[in-house]
């Protein structure tokens, strides 16, 4: 019996490769701290992983049997979303540095959080393997 | 990938604010070079930043929106058109025949607060490229 990969890491793999690319958004808000008329961006993670999973579904009624069932992607909801600033600036920036420093820091240790979890899933994968 | 992405942001963020830092060395520096003339007079000089993004034509169709920008780069430095300062000196060696002479429009408190924002914003994205750093190490020990 093949391994599935799919089945053994679970939700980690695809966890992580989130936490990545969320990683490269709010570095790129931090970095546009002081470019005027810059928008902050950010992803919504539990609705992005859901999509991934497969668990998130828009409820879709077919009244005409010309209506596109498949028409809403799950990659839909991986579109990044706009931040609303608690305080207007005058040049148009809606990024709130400290802010977004907090979410960054926190990123990376869920992201060490999802690594570790990986981690264990292949070190018992290589457990089973070697049958000690 | 996108944690190396991140090494690309931060480093153009350090450039840009680098940029910012110099124009402002550059200002204080010059802050009293006085001339003779409007038109020779030394202008406080302002960098211009804007969102770096990836050629869009470089992308397939569905991916465009999802990209963020790619770090911020240095559209242009301009002259500040604010007035320049005329002060009647008449025996200065650069005084023109009214007596007069001309100062850059620098502003020294002002510069001083960019330079203080500049700085900062430096760290800040220093801080980031570590923790990618870190991440990253983190990454390549995976299944050891």
């Amino acid at each position: 019996m093949a391994i599935n990969f799919d089945a053994a890491l679970g939700i980690h793999d695809d966890a992580l490769a989130l936490r990545a690319r969320r990683a490269e958004v709010l570095a790129n808000n931090i970095a546009n701290a002081d470019t005027p008329n810059y928008k902050a961006r950010d992803l919504d993670f539990a609705a992005v992983l859901a999509g991934q999973t497969g668990e998130y579904e828009l409820p879709i009624t077919q009244t005409e049997s010309a209506h596109q069932n498949e028409f809403l992607e799950p990659d839909m909801a991986a579109d990044l979303l706009f931040r609303t600033p608690h305080q207007p600036s005058v040049d148009g920036n809606t990024v709130e540095l400290q802010e977004e420093m907090a979410r960054y820091s926190e990123n990376a240790i869920r992201y060490q959080a999802s690594f570790e979890f990986l981690n264990s899933k292949f070190k018992g994968l290589t457990t089973a393997i070697k049958g000690e | 990938m996108s944690l190396s992405n991140v090494f690309n942001i931060a480093g153009s963020a350090m450039t840009a604010q680098t940029v910012r830092l110099n124009t402002t060395a550059s200002n204080l520096a010059n802050a009293e070079s006085v001339s003779s003339s409007e038109g020779e007079t030394y202008r406080a000089r302002k960098p211009v930043f804007s969102v770096k993004s990836i050629e869009p034509e470089q992308l397939p169709e569905e991916y465009r929106s999802l990209v963020p920008g790619q770090g911020v780069q240095v559209d242009e430095v301009v002259e500040s058109d604010a007035p320049l300062r005329m002060s009647y000196e008449p025996n200065h060696p650069m005084a023109d025949e009214n007596g007069y002479v001309w100062y850059p429009n620098v502003n020294v408190v002002e510069e001083m607060a960019d330079m203080i924002s500049a700085s900062r914003s430096f760290q800040i994205n220093a801080d980031i490229m570590n923790t990618a750093k870190q991440m990253l190490q983190r990454t390549l020990t995976l299944g050891q």
